[in-house]
């Protein structure tokens, strides 16, 4: 039972982490689609 | 789209070439009554949902060689008129300049959309969705017919450890994970659906309710998705340097399979840490898993993974599509195209994985006593050992009973 919480806990700090780290490297995908000028979202 | 998804799922999946040709005109129609464009045929054949070789149309992009020169009588300044140039957009072959920079920038029209819609919207999410209700449908009918599986020797009260804790953490990690990752995904692709459910002309205001809790929930849904996959990922490759070794295929498998892994009968055949079942499940949840992990990363980096021109040009140098009747598969793809048959053969392909996993949660759950204590405490009893997994506890007790001298050498 403990290994699995741990698991769950992990999988909530991998997809945190990971979310963080592409914020970081500075990765977005709406940019991939279209530039900043077109969109409204983000001024 | 259609045949194109179809024929690499059926040569992918080295299946039977089942699937008629109906949805495709000939490769070579006659079209000298109209002098190279469109025939009659064609337009019946378009109305009809079917494939027409357009290729009168996507190759007539204007030649600036034939152009007369302009110092001639009706000389054109250029070889390519309107028209030319309009076809040349709609197919993606106009020597197109922008200032945005991104993969997809220079094109500028791509007509695929629609039909990924449609097959998104159609095939995959009917089939797919019957496929769950099915899979549950049986394994309810299973229950019924066969009961839960129980063990059917006295129970001893003494337990063996059957897995330890990082196992237990890789396959919690890659479980949990999958779960959500299964149910965002099916809010992505039925939520829609769902809410139209709530569209009455007498009672706007629920749709709309229904509408904006919606888009929340597919906000956060897309965060889980993109994010809880990194955890299925390293879950996959977590649990594949731990287990591949046990499961690799051999004879008790055959064994094991001969007689239905005793499913429906008292007589357990003997298998080792794994049998042939969970050997299945094993690799159906490495390759699928793997697939779903490549396609899904192609989806996360929007143009960056293109694998699908690639795979079709490898499938066509093997002449795979002939074996089945169909013309080579087309590796001209826009990247908008690429990214659209990575989500198809994302959700195809997750749907399968998500059949054979619920037949395993059953398995593993109310379906057969003491299997959950396996990845629950990791200490399973030791008549079930016995029963499932006979050569494995045999292993297990005689390494555990073996006097202290044979299991460590003294110093001296």
């Amino acid at each position: 039972m403990k290994a699995m919480l741990l698991a769950f806990v992990a999988m909530g700090l991998v997809a945190v982490g990971a979310d963080l780290a592409l914020d970081q490297i500075g990765f977005s995908s709406s940019d991939r689609g279209s530039s900043g000028d077109v969109r409204l979202d983000d001024g | 789209m259609v045949r194109r998804l179809l024929a690499l799922f059926l040569v992918l999946s080295l299946g039977t070439g089942a699937f008629a040709q109906e949805g495709f005109t000939p490769s070579d129609p006659d079209r000298s009554a109209t002098g190279g464009a469109q025939t009659l045929e064609d337009i019946m054949a378009r109305q009809e949902q079917m494939r027409v070789d357009d290729s009168f149309r996507s190759d007539l992009t204007g030649d600036p060689d034939a152009a007369a020169p302009t110092t001639d009588q009706l000389g054109t300044r250029g070889g390519a008129s309107d028209p030319d140039l309009w076809r040349g957009l709609r197919y993606d072959t106009a020597d197109v300049t922008t200032q945005a920079r991104g993969p997809a920038a220079t094109t500028l029209i791509q007509d695929g959309g629609m039909r990924w819609v449609a097959f998104r919207e159609g095939p995959v999410a009917v089939y797919g969705g019957y496929l769950l209700l099915a899979t549950i449908a049986l394994l309810a009918l299973f229950y019924v017919i066969r009961g839960r599986i129980r063990i059917d020797g006295a129970k001893t009260g003494r337990t063996i450890t059957r897995f330890q804790a990082v196992e237990r953490f890789g396959h919690w990690l890659l479980a949990g994970s999958f779960i959500l990752l299964g149910i965002t995904g099916l809010i992505s692709l039925f939520g829609r659906k769902a809410i139209a459910a709530f569209q009455s002309a007498d009672n706007p205001e629920n749709y709309e309710r229904a509408r904006e809790v919606y888009a929340t929930l597919a906000l956060g849904s897309k965060w889980i998705h993109n994010n809880v996959s990194w955890a299925f990922m390293i879950a996959l490759v977590l649990i594949f340097v731990m287990w591949v070794w046990h499961n690799l295929p051999d004879r008790t498998d055959i064994k094991w399979l001969a007689q239905g892994g005793g499913i429906f009968t008292k007589h357990h055949p003997p298998a080792k840490k794994f049998n042939a079942g969970q050997k299945l499940i094993f690799w159906s949840v490495i390759v699928l898993g793997g697939s779903i992990s490549a396609s899904g990363l192609s989806l996360l980096f929007p143009f960056e993974l293109p694998m699908f021109a690639v795979t079709f040009d490898k499938i066509n140098a093997l002449g795979i599509p002939g074996w089945f009747g169909f013309s080579p598969l087309d590796t001209a793809l826009a990247p908008h195209e690429e990214m659209q048959y990575a989500q198809l053969w994302h959700a195809i392909v997750s749907f399968v994985l998500m059949a054979i996993i619920i037949a395993h949660i059953y398995i593993g759950s109310v379906g057969m006593e003491g299997a959950y204590d396996a990845m629950g405490s990791g200490e399973v009893e030791e008549q079930w050992a016995r029963e499932h997994h006979s050569i494995w506890a045999e292993e297990v007790l005689a390494e555990k009973n073996a006097p202290p001298s044979a299991q460590a050498t003294p110093a001296e």
